[in-house]
């Protein structure tokens, strides 16, 4: 079993639900990277999806969008921030999954890539215009340095396609819960129930709910659907303003606690 | 016999190492139908004729292959026709696709549309074919591009669409693409996207082609009657190359057919100021499709620049990408000041204004005729008319033209 599995595995062992943040690495300077994801690691994050700016995110709603040009503008890449990350390796011990549009992993070179993941602790990584169809070299290439490459299912996904992309994707399946971009929600599709049971009957690794999800109630009842969230825009947010309160809240929901005086 | 014209793209969509389906997951059901749905309908004569009987009727086509005798006089060299692509409705090639894609929408059961557009052709062509066929249209378009096309904002809002301003990125056609491809990904259920160039994952660049092919179809019936011979050489300016291949494709197995294709040099390749990925581009993914791309060291886009908003994009059709790899077609560039003589020379050897995309062609052909033979013959793609761009060449040639 994968690190990045066994992490999940572990939570849903112990009765919990998985909490995955995802932030915009960088935004507010790369001097962020390393506070932010030892802060987040102390909150008892199940793992960390480390966004990386393009110029081109078109799965990413306004939220993520904006945090992303706020990251170009500070000349932060793919590059700089494995660096970074390389750079307080020995401090993570939560399991990092960078998240990237393909083109910057192509114009890295696939192999340098792989090599800058193991340097940076990376474990698993998520590209969001690169389905399945496309998806051999990066296994291909990343596996062998010990970095899942997690798929994604949609709404719009049909039984046979769900059945080949859960046999394919590692660590985790990436449960998109909206026909859309990423960002908040104030509801979701009525059958999320019957495609989530579907998808767990496929399923043989963890599977996580993201997309849209926004509120410490969302994460209770979407985390229900499956083996826990990822939680983007609202985190990334709340970084922003610097409101560690709400992360906080959104963490201890995932843990069954719902303070509903928390400042949101 | 072994085809060159049709061995691309496999049925993953590949042309060679060019093309894919660089999306998100989302997309990839609505995509895999697009390509059952188009295959299941160009197979269907009921389908065909209705679009040969729009293309006619409606259209216009077929468009002239006219012999420019003054320009080639004027230039002294190989003999020039112009295939009058501008003769269209709604003045552009861009509306053979868009009523294409419509009709196939609606065969599909979608009653809504969405497009990005640049200059706003292709913005116009897909909101006149919505009109025609009574579909819901939104068409995204670039703040900037907003500006530069005034009127073909206002245009599209006569016709019924609604036409949506995209703020992010570098407000241009890149963005818009990306804001187009947002709204799919959210409302794919009952929506189709009407992409206008030979761009984005597979299908779409063999869709906008065959759709697009009836120009080249029609040229070599026509210059065939007129000439009793295929031309030496076919020129057609390319953006994101729907125009070019068009023209190209029915002439690829022609070996003896030189195919020309111009990008925009903008203020000059070195100046890093254009929209020429084949010359001055890496390969890259952006849009669903591996092509050569403008980008920078870290992959990020970079922006094109032209004076021509329609050849404003910083990505190659896959097929082109291929057809320069494997050496078939040779790509060139001309830059915007080229551009703006050659169409002062067609506006005043013909008496045609040519759309400012079109004139990269014609500033083309005007260099190579007349290294040609008296009768050696060129074929120009004539993509569109320029009477929307009077205020953009107003602009920087005003003092000596007034």
């Amino acid at each position: 079993m994968t690190t990045l599995q066994q992490a999940i595995e572990q939570v849903k062992n112990a009765g919990n639900k998985a909490f995955v943040p995802y932030i915009m690495a960088g935004d507010g300077g790369l001097s962020t990277v390393k506070p932010t994801i030892l802060s987040l690691q102390k909150m008892g994050v199940t793992a960390i999806e480390v966004g990386i700016p393009f110029t081109d995110p078109v799965a990413d709603g306004p939220t993520i969008e904006q945090a992303g040009e706020r990251a170009l503008a500070e000349g932060v890449t793919l590059r700089n921030v494995l660096e970074t990350l390389a750079s307080f390796r020995q401090e993570i011990a939560v399991p990092l999954v960078v998240m990237t549009y393909f083109n910057p992993v192509l114009a890295y070179g696939l192999e340098q890539f792989a090599s800058a993941c193991v340097a940076g602790g990376v474990k698993g990584l998520i590209v969001p215009d690169v389905p399945l169809e496309e998806s051999a070299i990066l296994r291909q290439t990343l596996n062998p340095h010990g970095v899942d490459i997690v798929q994604l299912v949609s709404l719009t996904s049909p039984p046979e396609r769900i059945a080949r992309i859960a046999a394919a994707s590692q660590g985790f399946v990436y449960a998109v819960t909206v026909n859309g971009i990423t960002g908040a929600r104030a509801s979701f599709a009525t059958d999320l129930e019957g495609h989530f049971q579907r998808l767990r009957e496929m399923c043989h690794i963890p599977v996580l709910a993201g997309f849209g999800i926004s509120t410490p109630q969302q994460v209770v009842s979407m985390g229900a659907l499956g083996d826990g969230v990822i939680v983007g825009s609202t985190i990334v947010e709340a970084l922003h303003k610097g409101n560690v309160a709400k992360v906080e809240a959104l963490v201890a929901a995932s843990k069954g606690t719902i303070e509903t005086s928390t400042p949101l | 016999m072994h085809s060159l014209a049709n061995s691309v793209p496999t049925k993953e969509g590949r042309y060679g190492k060019f093309g894919g389906q660089y999306v998100p997951e989302t997309l990839m059901t609505a995509l895999i139908e697009l390509q059952a749905a188009f295959d299941e309908a160009m197979a269907d004569q009921v389908f065909t004729n209705e679009l040969a009987y729009y293309l006619k009727e409606y259209v216009g086509r077929e468009t002239p292959l006219y012999f420019a005798e003054n320009l080639t006089n004027e230039l002294g060299g190989a003999k020039i026709y112009l295939k009058r692509e501008d003769l269209n409705h709604t003045g552009a090639h861009k509306i053979n696709n868009a009523i294409g894609q419509a009709l196939l929408a609606k065969r599909m059961g979608k009653k809504k549309i969405v497009a990005e557009t640049g200059a706003g052709q292709h913005g116009v062509a897909t909101a006149t074919a919505c009109a025609l066929l009574n579909l819901e249209c939104v068409v995204f378009m670039g703040a900037e591009d907003i500006k530069r096309q005034q009127l073909n904002v206002f245009r599209m809002e006569l016709l019924g669409t609604k036409v949506e301003s995209v703020e992010t990125g570098s407000k241009t056609l890149k963005d818009a693409v990306n804001a187009a491809l947002r709204y799919w990904v959210t409302n794919v259920e009952d929506t189709h996207y009407i992409l206008g160039s030979a761009l984005g994952p597979h299908p779409f660049p063999k869709i906008v082609r065959d759709f697009q092919r009836i120009i080249g179809v029609e040229t070599r019936t026509q210059i065939l009657e007129k000439e009793g011979r295929l031309p030496d050489a076919v020129v057609a300016c390319i953006g994101g190359g729907s125009n070019a291949i068009g023209m190209f494709h029915p002439f690829v197995d022609d070996e003896a057919v030189a195919l020309y294709g111009v990008e925009a040099a903008g203020s000059g390749i070195d100046t890093g100021k254009h929209a020429a990925a084949i010359a001055g581009g890496q390969l890259g993914v952006l849009h669903g499709a591996y092509m050569y791309l403008l980008q920078d060291d870290n992959g990020f886009v970079q922006e094109a620049h032209s004076i021509s908003a329609g050849l404003d994009y910083p990505g190659k059709g896959p097929e082109h990408c291929y057809l320069h790899d494997i050496g078939r077609a040779k790509f060139d560039s001309i830059t915007d000041t080229e551009a703006l003589e050659g169409l002062q020379l067609l506006s005043r050897t013909e008496g045609i204004l040519p759309a400012l995309e079109s004139a990269h062609a014609i500033a083309y052909t005007a260099k190579i005729a007349q290294e040609m033979d008296a009768d050696d013959i060129i074929v120009v793609c004539l993509s569109g008319r320029g009477d929307k761009d009077v205020h953009t060449v107003r602009a920087v040639l005003g003092g000596e033209q007034s």
